[in-house]
């Protein structure tokens, strides 16, 4: 058991010293850098504490996918405003003190909890059966607590709206420009060949294999966004045209299709949003197929950023 | 069987874990970017490959296997890729050092 709580500390430590590390950086490339780092030890805190499903995630998104958006993000501004203007110190320590405050609040949280802790586990163990699913987190998402992942899909797409809406009106409808160089390294140009049916099928198991085991949607949809950002970047496939309807209608699929479902289970069922008995698997799986396309599309433009003129010949 | 299973894993996971020492040792030391990359490289490609030939034995059948076999082969290629960028991005930005 030592080695084992040994391993535990270290890990614990090592999460605090990189997350102080990336506090303390001084450029803004080094603090992503930093942040990239963080989220891969966090995935293996999750994973330690046999939390597969949120290691999965923490991995593929939060440290996979944000990383790439901050490393866009910290690309675009211009040196001078990344590197030099730090706040005063004023709004430093009054940030700090507010952080300090919320984090001391969570520990006192987390440490005055009842043994044991309260937990809703077992009944979520419970109704399993009725959903026909095996994997009591993809039962959580997508059908006890499933209007929340809606929203969330609906939020991602404000996020793209967003992005989309820092364009200039000249440029409105333009394709993005993930990559500016016409230069494409060969090395690179092999790897997007070689990667994207391994990163497909590794995808699609993923999210196969999460209506019983850990994985699911959102794992496998930041899978394919990788795939498919990196066949950009090496300058295999251009990004297309964010007028093109057939994109558009790629992008809000995922929460039609569960709106429609929703819609469908407050005629047929009795609420919105419940699946009809013996049904549930199947449409369940047929909303995370749906929504695996229309996230990563999603999460991929997001990298790509605002349309821009003059990146396609 | 289990016993020399056992002292097989040990020392395969040692000498792997020796290498990612080794190669963190050079990204520390060596004094300009090719050099650090190189010794980057050595740690991806015959650290993670040891780990893995060691945790083979636990891998729990053929196909467990193969998946942390495919894991290494994926890394080696990623890794390989990645450290061409950079040298390449080091020689024309002049980032020799």
């Amino acid at each position: 058991m030592t080695p084992i709580l040994a391993f535990d500390m270290g890990l614990a430590l090592l999460v605090l010293g990189v997350a102080a590390w990336t506090i303390a950086a001084r450029g803004t490339f080094a603090a992503v850098v930093g942040f990239v780092a963080y989220g891969l030890l966090l995935a293996l805190v999750w994973a330690r504490l046999a939390a597969f499903d949120i290691a999965l995630t923490e991995a593929a998104i939060g440290s996979g996918v944000t990383g790439v958006l901050l490393l866009r993000a910290a690309k675009l501004l211009p040196y001078s405003a990344a590197e030099s203007a730090r706040s005063g110190a004023p709004l430093r320590i009054a940030a700090g003190l507010l952080c300090a405050v919320v984090t001391l609040g969570l520990a006192a949280v987390v440490l005055s909890l009842p043994e044991p802790a309260p937990t809703l586990a077992p009944q979520a163990e419970a109704s399993l059966p009725a959903t026909g699913l095996g994997n009591p987190v993809t039962a959580v998402l997508l059908a006890y607590r499933a209007i929340d992942t809606f929203l969330e899909k609906v939020v991602v797409l404000l996020a793209l709206v967003g992005v989309w809406s820092l364009a200039a009106d000249r440029d409105w409808g333009d394709a993005p420009v993930l990559w500016r160089t016409r230069d494409h390294d060969g090395a690179l140009i092999l790897l997007a060949q070689v990667l994207p049916p391994v990163g497909v099928v590794v995808a699609i198991y993923i999210l196969w294999t999460g209506a019983d085991h850990p994985g699911g949607a959102f794992q496998a949809s930041a899978i394919l966004a990788a795939m498919w950002m990196l066949t950009m970047i090496a300058g295999l496939s251009r990004a297309p045209r964010t007028s093109a309807p057939g994109l558009r209608l790629t992008l809000v699929a995922g929460a039609a299709v569960f709106l429609v479902v929703g819609l469908a289970g407050s005629l047929v069922a009795d609420a919105f949003l419940a699946y009809p008995p013996g049904y549930a698997k199947a449409l369940i799986i047929a909303i995370e197929v749906v929504m695996t396309l229309s996230v990563a599309v999603t999460l991929a433009l997001l990298v790509a950023g605002p349309p821009e003129r003059g990146g396609e010949p | 069987m289990s016993v020399a299973s056992d002292i097989f894993t040990a020392l395969a996971v040692s000498a792997g874990a020796f290498f990612f020492l080794a190669g963190t040792v050079g990204l520390l030391r060596f004094p300009d970017t090719l050099s650090r990359l190189h010794a980057l490289t050595k740690a991806d490609n015959l650290g993670l490959g040891l780990v893995v030939l060691g945790l083979l034995p636990w891998a729990g059948g053929v196909f467990g296997a193969l998946k942390l076999i495919c894991v290494w082969i994926l890394v080696q290629f990623a890794g390989a890729t990645v450290a061409q960028l950079i040298a390449r991005a080091a020689r024309r930005g002049g980032l020799g050092s």
